[in-house]
């Protein structure tokens, strides 16, 4: 996306930035969360959460591991700042020779450690919901390439077909795209049903994100590696590859639309039509053998 | 006979010129070429970063496409397929160079080497000549690490940009066919063997060579973190070479360790990397650790508080440190309680990190503090190491970091703890033995000009990182979504703002030496209690004529 000027484009990021960081301080007391299934300017949170998993990580985030870590820090820099003050030589000419107090060292490792207590709880119930898989409503099978993902939308559940989902070229970028995370074509996934993920890579590893449904997982040649996740809102949620890949790192985005379940039906419908002669070909892994990539 | 007894005396002389550097055996002479081999590397990395960083200011490509060009002297045509890839080739070098050439050379090999026989007591390290061969190694690796940059990698692409840890499949055949890789692994190999090498000879110097009445637990705090961090070096390296081994058969001779098609795994890669790769970052902050404590202690002019859980904490850091390496590993798909297991041993290792900052508060605490700037750069220390030490509790639970992995928060984290930690106690440690190693004082207020301009420029640097990261933005991007462009340009300029105070460093090492203000054996008066104080500055060839006794040093 080109702008008008970069002097316009500045002034306007920061007062969006301002407008933002006001925004999430609020949003921060409120539990509320920022807007959209992509990045704002000048946001400094968490991106908007559409599934449970989602809005678990940001309470536990921004109601637990954030005000704690706040505190300490807030608490250190106290102590510094009273000891640079109280403590200086001119302020305190002759220095004590204490060099124990086991009241205190034993206070110093306790109180952390009921502090990790009061992290772990959450944290662990939070990653048990992460990894187990509930049923699932929906499968979908991705693949990542260099530089795009094949989408794999199996038979039994009406697909049969697959396509590759490739990011829109700087010079292609329609009205309402945003440059580096629109693509050819998304991915679309009912609303309110259970997704599941089978995430796998061709040639070196790649990985899946899309932040505001609180997924994460490599996509590894080789291996088969599952994830899932509950849409609740209708919408388009972008996320981009996150493990070093290649040149075009960068350039392979992910795109997936939420619609309803009638608007899943009829895409099925047309994707099947569209993305027929496609065919579903075998996943290929990586291979000493393989011949040398093409020059690009 | 007059030539036989001047022959006598040269034997027991010491060579000059360039004889003494490069067939030195004397530990301060090997120390000072370790400590130029850093800042020769440091600059070189730095350089690398702020490239990095003048790419990032902007969205869109429009430096490393005329750096391609220029570097590699790639037509313009590709120049920007060629850009990205320099990107990612620049990002590799500069994690590789920071970590293998400049911080451990600086803290390891050039405070270690120069101050561990010292502060012991002892004349020399226990193997001479080794420790010889341990730097004279690392040249070689630098220069097999630079050679990588101009020979191809990925295809038709110059360099290997798969990242410092160097995952396969794209580090083997299938991602960089060229011989960058290959030379990399080379340079890694020459790299891990002269860091063993060096720490076999701190372990049996430590053991071995302390002065009457230098018992273990009187032993000054940065030698108890040099023991650690060699330990820990003996311990893991064998293990990457290990992994890089395998990687090279994989790529030259057939093997299929790491590649499913031959029963491989790219796990198993990552697994090795990082236990070496996790302890390496203790590696990195042990002895930065160590020289904090020295420093506090002397300018607060008290003894460090709870000394034996000062020394005990990093041997727990050690040994936690070493079972911890999958946390790096949370999304490649680890099973339920594999991430339970590596969350609960990470967030241990925050309880002997917090007793550590508390332990140095307690040591400033009653104190008669001189805020000179060695001490100010420990101060600065102690905050930026807080700072990332809690957001890595935040990266330690596996829920969250599913959110935060491979993002700018990860970047942020490391380098407030690594960047901004242990180069911070590297100038400290720096500015602290000026004197000593040279025997000038430094400018005073210079020095404390280079650490207000280091502290405002990294904080303006990775702060705003933090809000790139949880907002989403993926780490190693060249471009980024627009929305990222504010904060990116406040790192960008915070990255300047450093250059300068890099700058301003080497004038004041310049400085030192051209107004030849002499430091005298003790400059820093009665806080400073080890014994390198009670030598000359700089110290005689063979500091100890007479082994030191040592009777109380007051813990």
């Amino acid at each position: 996306m080109r702008f008008a000027s970069t002097t316009a484009r500045r002034a306007r990021d920061f007062r969006a930035g301002f407008f933002h960081m006001s925004f999430w301080l609020a949003s921060l007391v409120a539990g509320a969360a920022q807007a959209d299934g992509y990045p704002q300017p000048g946001q400094i949170g968490l991106q908007e959460a559409v599934t449970p998993i989602a809005e678990e990580m940001h309470v536990f985030h921004n109601w637990i591991l954030l005000p704690i870590i706040i505190a300490i820090s807030v608490f250190v820099l106290g102590l510094l700042a009273y000891v640079i003050f109280r403590f200086n030589e001119n302020a305190n000419p002759t220095p004590s020779r204490t060099t124990h107090n086991s009241t205190l060292e034993v206070i110093w490792t306790v109180l952390p450690v009921m502090i990790l207590v009061v992290i772990a709880i959450p944290s662990f119930r939070l990653l048990t919901h992460q990894i187990v898989v509930p049923q699932a409503d929906v499968t979908v099978k991705v693949t990542g390439k260099q530089w795009y993902w094949t989408y794999n939308y199996p038979q039994d559940q009406g697909g049969g077909f697959e396509f590759d989902s490739y990011m829109v070229p700087q010079d292609s970028l329609k009205p309402g795209d945003i440059r580096l995370l629109s693509v050819d074509n998304e991915a679309v996934v009912p609303v309110g049903k259970i997704v599941r993920l089978q995430v796998t890579a061709a040639d070196v590893i790649h990985s899946f994100t899309i932040p505001s449904f609180g997924i994460r997982i490599d996509a590894v040649p080789g291996r088969l590696n599952e994830t899932w996740f509950k849409a609740e809102r209708e919408g388009v949620y972008y996320g981009q590859c996150s493990k070093l890949c290649g040149q075009d790192h960068a350039y392979m985005p992910i795109s997936i639309r939420v619609v309803s379940a009638e608007d899943y039906a009829a895409w099925l419908v047309e994707a099947s039509k569209k993305f027929a002669s496609t065919g579903a070909a075998p996943v290929h892994f990586a291979d000493n053998t393989a011949p040398r990539l093409e020059r690009r | 006979m007059a030539t036989t007894i001047v022959d006598h005396h040269e034997e027991h002389g010491h060579p000059t010129g360039w004889r003494r550097y490069l067939f030195s055996t004397n530990h301060k002479d090997i120390g000072t070429l370790y400590i130029v081999f850093a800042l020769v590397a440091g600059v070189v990395g730095t350089l690398m970063s702020i490239f990095v960083r003048m790419e990032l200011q902007e969205p869109g490509i429009q430096v490393f496409n005329h750096l391609a060009q220029i570097i590699n002297g790639a037509s313009p045509e590709i120049a920007l397929d060629a850009a990205k890839n320099l990107y990612n080739v620049f990002i590799t070098a500069h994690g590789l160079i920071m970590i293998f050439f400049m911080v451990m050379p600086a803290l390891i090999g050039g405070f270690g080497n120069w101050f561990v026989p010292i502060m012991i007591g002892a004349p020399d390290m226990a193997f001479p000549r080794m420790n010889n061969i341990s730097f004279w190694l690392l040249p070689a690796s630098f220069t097999l690490a630079v050679t990588s940059l101009f020979v191809e990698g990925a295809p038709g692409m110059k360099g290997f940009g798969g990242g410092w840890v160097l995952y396969p499949p794209y580090s083997s055949n299938t991602g960089s066919p060229g011989p960058a890789m290959d030379f990399l692994i080379l340079s890694i190999h020459l790299a891990g063997a002269s860091s063993i090498l060096g720490a076999i000879n701190f372990i049996t110097t430590i053991f071995n060579m302390r002065a009457p009445g230098m018992t273990l637990h009187k032993m000054p705090l940065f030698v108890w973190s040099l023991l650690v961090t060699a330990f820990l070096l003996v311990l893991t390296l064998p293990v990457l070479a290990g992994a890089i081994t395998m990687l090279l058969t994989d790529r030259n001779f057939g093997t299929t360790f790491f590649d499913p098609s031959g029963g491989g795994d790219p796990l198993l890669f990552q697994h090795l990397f990082w236990f070496f790769g996790h302890p390496e970052v203790y590696i990195l902050i042990l002895p930065a650790f160590g020289i904090i404590s020295q420093i506090i202690s002397t300018f607060s002019r008290k003894p460090v508080f709870g000394y034996l859980g000062m020394a005990y904490a990093m041997v727990a850091i050690g040994i936690v440190g070493l079972v911890v390496w999958a946390h790096h590993m949370y999304t490649v798909g680890l099973s339920l309680d594999t991430q339970r297991y590596f969350v609960f041993a990470t967030m241990v290792i925050a309880v002997p990190t917090g007793v550590k900052i508390f332990s140095w508060i307690a040591t400033m605490w009653g104190g008669s503090i001189s805020f000179r700037a060695p001490m100010l750069w420990a101060t600065g220390f102690i905050f930026v190491f807080t700072v990332g030490g809690v957001t890595g509790v935040v990266l330690a639970n596996a829920g969250i970091d599913r959110a935060l992995h491979e993002t700018y928060y990860v970047v942020a984290h490391f380098h407030y703890v690594l960047s901004i930690g242990a180069v911070f106690a590297i100038f400290a440690g720096f500015y602290y033995w000026y004197p000593k190693m040279t025997g000038f004082l430094y400018s005073e207020p210079l020095a404390k000009t280079h650490f207000w301009l280091t502290f405002i420029g990294v904080n303006f640097t990775f702060f705003p990182q933090h809000f790139l990261g949880l907002a989403g933005l993926p780490r190693r991007y060249i471009d980024y979504p627009d929305a990222f462009a504010q904060w990116n340009r406040i790192s960008s300029y915070g990255s300047y703002i450093t250059g300068i105070g890099l700058l301003l460093f080497f004038y004041v090492i310049y400085d030192g030496f051209a107004k030849k203000r002499l430091a005298g054996n003790n400059p820093w008066g009665a806080g400073a209690t080890t014994l390198e104080w009670t030598l000359s500055s700089p110290p005689p060839f063979h500091q100890f004529e007479t082994l030191p006794r040592i009777k109380d040093l007051d813990h």
